[in-house]
Parts: C-alpha cells; sequence; structure tokens
C-alpha cells in the first residue's frame, strides 16, 4: 500500500509573550492511503496542530513532511493553498460555514479555486449534498439547519473536490449523539470508497470506530495501535 | 472567478444596505458635486462666448480717451477725439479693414403716441448692422443716402418696439425723440441680454449724420467699431488702427488719445478665466471625492476585521492571496462604480435643476461625466488595495481562530 504521508521529527513551537509553547515535539508518523485514523489525546496535547500541519494550513517549526512525494517546507503560500484546494477535505468542529450562503453555494465554493465552470459546480455540490442525505435542504442557510445538518453540509463541501485526505477535527464535538453516529456513517463510506479519513476525537467509542488510534500527549506520540479485523 | 466575485460584492452589499449607502455617500456627493459644478462651469463659460461672439467677429471697437493697460479710464486725454474723417480714413486707407461703423449715442425719452419710453439713441450707418451682428426683423435698415440727407428714420430694437407698440406694427408710424419726429422703418431681431447682462435690444439706431446734427449737436463720435477681414489679420489691423490715428491726431511723443479694444482678446481673457473658474470648482468637489475614497478605506477594514473568519475558512477551501486580493478589490471598486453612477444621476439632475431653477446656464459635458466616474473607479481601487492586501495576507491558521 502506498504511504502519501510522510512526517519525520515533526516539532511545532508557539512564541506566547517570553514563554514559548512546544505545541509538537519531534512527531514521526506515516499514514496510508485509505487509513481510517483516530488521533486522540486531551485538551491542549497537539492533536490540532497536528492536523492543520498534515493539511498544509500550518508550517512545522522544523522536521520534514512529505506529501505525496513532495516536500511541503519548498512550497510557497499560494501551492499550499492549491494543495490544499485538490487534495484535502476539512471538516472543523464548529463547521465553519458562510453564514450568508446556501449550503449549496458553501459546497460549492471550493470548485471556484478550483476554477471549474458554473455548471459542473453547480451538479457536484448538488451530488456531494445528496451523498450526504441533504438533497432536500440544498437551499437552507446554516442558520435554518441542525447541528447534524450543518456538519453533514461540511463534509460535503470536504468530499466535493474528491480529495485523497479528509481531516475532521472533533467533527461530533459539537453534536448530539445521534448525529455523531451519522456523521460517523458518513465517514466509514468514505472510508470504504479508498480515501484516507485522519480524525481528531475526545470520545473513546467514536475512536473505537477507527483502525487505527494514535494517541498524543505534550505534543509527542504516545501510542499508536492498530486493529486487525 | 472574476463575476462571481462581482456578484459576491454585490450581494455583500446588499445584505448591509444602510452601511452600504453610507460608505458610497462620499462617492456620490463627490461625482455629483463634480458633475454639478463642472457643468456651472462650462455653462458659465458657453454663455459669456455666444455673447462675445454674438457682438461680431473679428471686430475692432474705438474709442476716445486713453486707458491704462489694465483697462481703468484716465482722466487724461480728451472725449472728442474721434471723427468721421477718421473713421473713413480708417476704412480708406488700412487693409484687412472689412467695414467701419462710426457710432454716437445718448440716452432721450422715446414718445409714441401716450407712451414713452426712455432709451439710448444710437447714430451709426449701415455697416453696423454687419459688424455688430444684428439682423432686421421687420421693414428695412436706413440707407447710406438717408445718412447723407440727415434722414428723420429710426430702427428700433425689439424692447422699444414692443414697450412703445404693443401688438401694433411700428413700420411706417412716427415717434418722438426729444420732440423731433421720426418714421419708424424696421424693427431689429431681438439679441437678448449680453454678457453683462444688460440688454441689447433696448435701443434706437438713426443715421449717424442726423443724430450728430439734429439731435446730439455734436461732431465728434463715441466710438469706432472695425470689422478685420479674418482672425488672422486683426492684430495686425489694431497695430495700423494705433498708428493711423497717432498720425491723424499729431500725437508725437503725447500717450494715446483713444483705446482700441480687441474683442477676441477679451474673449480669451474671459474665457481663462472661466476655464479657471471651472477648475476650482472641480477641484473642490474632487476633494470630496477623496473624501468618499477614504470613507471607502475605513469600511473595508471594519469589513476585513469582520470577516478574518470568512478569510480563514476560504484560505482553508484552497483560496490564494489573488483570489482574496481581488475579492476585496472587487467590492471597494463596487462600492466606487455604483456610488459613482448614483452621484451620475444627483450630478446631472441637480445641473438641470440649477438651470431650471435658477436660471443659470449649464453644460453638462461627457467628458466631465467620464472623468468623474473614472475617478470613482481609481479612488475604489485606491483605496481598497490597502484592505484588500492586509485580509490577502492573513495567515489562515490565525484567521480560523479569530472569533
Ligand atoms: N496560535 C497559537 N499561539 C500560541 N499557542 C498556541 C497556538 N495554537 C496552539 N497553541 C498551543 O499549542 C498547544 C497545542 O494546541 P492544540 O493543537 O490546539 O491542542 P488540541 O487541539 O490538542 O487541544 C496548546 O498548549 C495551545 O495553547
Ligand atoms: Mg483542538
Amino acid at each position: 500500500m502506498r504511504t502519501s504521508i510522510i512526517l519525520e521529527n515533526i516539532t511545532k513551537l508557539y512564541q506566547m509573550g517570553d514563554s514559548e509553547v512546544r505545541a509538537l515535539d519531534g512527531v514521526s508518523l506515516t499514514i496510508s492511503d485509505g487509513e481510517f485514523t483516530a488521533i486522540m489525546g486531551p485538551s491542549g496535547s497537539g492533536k490540532t496542530t497536528l492536523m492543520n500541519i498534515i493539511g498544509c494550513l500550518d508550517r512545522p517549526t522544523s522536521g520534514s513532511y512529505r506529501l505525496d512525494g513532495q516536500e511541503v517546507a519548498a512550497l510557497t503560500d499560494d501551492q499550499l493553498a492549491v494543495t490544499r484546494n485538490r487534495k484535502i477535505g476539512f471538516v472543523f468542529q464548529n463547521f465553519n460555514l458562510l453564514a450568508r450562503m446556501t449550503a449549496h453555494h458553501n459546497v460549492a465554493l471550493p470548485l471556484i479555486y478550483t476554477g471549474i465552470d458554473k455548471k459542473t459546480r453547480h451538479d457536484k455540490a448538488s451530488r456531494a449534498l445528496a451523498m450526504v442525505g441533504l438533497a432536500n435542504r440544498m437551499f437552507h442557510r446554516p442558520n435554518e439547519l441542525s447541528g447534524g445538518q450543518r456538519q453533514r453540509v461540511a463534509i460535503a463541501r470536504a468530499l466535493v473536490n474528491e480529495p485523497t485526505i479528509i481531516l475532521a477535527d472533533e467533527p461530533t464535538g459539537n453534536l448530539d449523539s445521534r448525529s455523531g453516529e451519522e456523521i460517523m456513517n458518513i465517514f466509514h463510506a468514505l472510508n470504504r470508497q479508498g480515501r484516507t479519513i485522519i480524525l481528531v476525537t475526545h470520545e473513546p467509542d467514536i475512536a473505537a470506530c477507527a483502525r487505527r488510534i494514535i494517541t498524543v500527549r505534550d505534543g509527542k506520540i504516545v501510542s499508536d495501535e492498530r486493529k486487525e479485523r | 472567478m472574476f463575476w462571481e466575485s462581482i456578484i459576491i460584492a454585490l450581494e455583500g452589499l446588499k445584505a448591509n444596505k444602510l452601511r452600504s449607502v453610507l460608505t458610497m455617500l462620499g462617492i456620490i456627493i463627490g461625482v455629483g458635486a463634480v458633475i454639478a459644478m463642472v457643468s456651472i462651469g462650462m455653462g458659465v463659460r458657453q454663455k459669456v462666448q455666444t455673447s462675445i461672439a454674438g457682438l461680431g467677429s473679428n471686430l475692432l471697437i474705438i474709442t476716445p480717451g486713453a486707458t491704462s493697460p489694465t483697462g481703468v479710464r484716465l482722466a487724461a486725454g480728451s472725449n472728442n477725439s474721434l471723427t468721421v474723417q477718421d473713421a473713413q480714413a480708417i476704412a480708406r486707407e488700412i487693409p484687412g479693414v472689412s467695414l467701419v461703423a462710426p457710432f454716437v449715442s445718448r440716452q432721450y425719452q422715446v414718445i409714441y403716441g401716450n407712451k414713452n419710453w426712455t432709451t439710448s439713441i444710437q447714430g451709426t450707418t449701415p455697416e453696423f448692422l454687419t459688424v455688430r451682428n444684428f439682423t432686421v426683423d421687420s421693414g428695412t435698415f436706413f440707407s447710406g443716402q438717408d445718412n447723407d440727407t440727415r434722414a428723420r428714420v429710426a430702427v428700433l430694437g425689439r424692447t422699444v418696439a414692443d414697450n412703445l407698440f404693443g401688438d401694433i406694427s411700428p413700420i411706417g408710424q412716427t415717434i418722438r425723440i426729444n420732440k423731433a419726429p421720426f418714421r419708424v422703418i424696421g424693427v431689429l431681431g431681438a439679441k437678448g441680454q449680453s454678457a453683462g447682462g444688460a440688454d441689447q435690444d433696448d435701443m434706437v439706431l438713426i443715421p449717424l449724420t442726423t443724430a450728430q446734427e439734429r439731435v446730439l449737436g455734436i461732431t465728434f463720435l463715441h466710438s469706432i467699431s472695425v470689422q478685420a477681414v479674418s482672425a488672422d489679420v486683426i492684430n495686425q489691423v489694431q497695430d495700423e488702427i494705433v498708428e493711423l490715428l497717432r498720425s491723424r491726431h499729431r500725437l508725437g511723443a503725447k500717450p494715446d488719445d483713444f483705446t482700441v479694444r480687441n474683442l477676441a482678446a477679451i474673449l480669451a481673457t474671459a474665457e481663462e478665466t472661466t476655464r479657471t473658474i471651472t477648475l476650482l470648482l472641480g477641484n473642490i468637489a474632487a476633494i470630496s471625492l477623496v473624501v468618499g475614497g477614504i470613507g471607502i478605506m475605513n469600511i473595508m477594514l471594519v469589513s476585513v476585521t469582520e470577516r478574518t473568519r470568512e478569510i480563514g475558512i476560504r484560505k482553508a477551501l484552497g483560496a490564494t492571496y489573488y483570489n482574496i486580493l481581488l475579492q476585496f478589490l472587487i467590492e471597494a471598486v463596487v462600492i466606487g462604480v455604483t456610488g459613482g453612477l448614483i452621484g451620475i444621476g444627483l450630478g446631472v439632475g441637480s445641473s438641470y435643476a440649477i438651470s431650471g431653477i435658477a436660471g443659470w446656464n449649464t453644460v453638462v459635458s461627457f467628458s466631465s461625466i467620464l472623468l468623474a466616474f473614472g475617478f470613482s473607479v481609481m479612488v475604489g481601487l485606491f483605496f481598497g488595495l490597502y484592505p484588500a492586501r492586509k485580509a490577502a495576507l492573513l495567515d489562515p491558521i490565525e484567521a480560523l481562530r479569530y472569533e
């Protein structure tokens, strides 16, 4: 199996006034294509920081990260933007939808930056929304949708450009358990299609769905377990 | 992407109507003021141009008495230095002169029946008609022979005809000027007000010799109008007239006892003045455009801060520096252009209102509309650039963490 995510000895330092925060401290990690990985750990342990680096939103202070064989440190900001647009889909804990726009418009947003024509954009967004079961809510604004529906819109937006990697940072953190279950079912379906899923979570039963569970503490990986089925 | 951005920008403006209008207000007022002010300036200029041109083309006017270079009449020099012989000499001896009209005038009461009207009685020769650009509306003008025979005939200006005769035709009627009877043989076409606001139709024309000998009792002239054959020779003709009159008046080393005014030169000066006024008005208005631009910058900076999270989301989804820059620049330009369009409507409307209500002449020129519009686009671009750059340079992580 191909491994497209390779992190070697990644550190991330944040300057907070006089003191330095070591959010990641020598993290090495490889993730193969099609893996379903959960990242666990207490609050402030560096999970989000790790996700942001994997998702090319942020750059490590030191260490090497290769994505599809490309050293990310060598890319310009605009090249990182293009990489995020083509290869990565983000799902955030607080959904991060644009309130002014309809669900359909939100989902089509990444395609605007890909430079896809309007008709194709419309079709792809409709299909992505249908896939997460929101075909009948396409033209509602986020404030007219429930939390679970909003997160499904966000997932549709993450998968609309058919990325190989989907990153979800506590996607069920703001949802009730039933909505959380629905969301997890969607992630499983996406994983069965062959997409790499990396999911940050607090909840052990959510993590239990994943085949691989990585635990982080104080910016270090303290355990990395694989379940065989 | 480009059209998308324009639509996104328009939607944004629509979502926040009151704020958008307040932001645009500076541009609306600026553009409106530029157009209205320039149209007033151009109106004044056009009015001065037509009224000076209406006096007659290629015209030189000679008056007795010296004038200082600033145009102030000096006490020195006699006021009876110009004669009919001077006028005849100019016509005879100076090439480049096409017509010469000697001229005298004084205020008198004119009586017809039980009506009277005090007006300017002007004695001149038939050349006056062409030189000063008058037309005969009805009847005829007096001839050279009327002048030779000191005939008691009169041609009325429109204002005099209206006041003395009303609806009756004045032709063939007898009026009394300073108690002497005159037969009306014609009425001039109306010319309206001069640049100075004087009524150019409030006068009665009679033959020069009649005026000099039978009415005023003088032998000198009040002025001589000279028409040059073309604008090219007018300065040369002016110099030759000065030379001729100096030698005829035997002035030697003494200063001129007459003044030659060149209407082309006066016209040029007047145009220069009105151009300056127009420019000044336009500049004052342009300052308000800049103030409007600062308003755009202010609101765009607020908008960038408010939408920090949106910018973070867009960047996470793959928006590049250029994408974000373009989005905010287009918003700023859309504010500028929308404000500019409303301002054009306002400016054109108010300049028509000014000419309608105040009775001023205004000229809405296409170039001032184009200029003001172009300016508002530039203002949007210029003052939008800094906020847009600020947005485009935001770090996606920082922007997403923004509360
Ligand atoms: N932008 C930042 N500036 C300063 N410190 C930060 C920043 N982002 C994260 N941190 C710090 O880095 C550590 C890891 O944060 P994070 O990755 O968000 O943890 P988690 O997602 O596991 O809760 C925390 O101590 C946090 O305070
Ligand atoms: Mg976190």
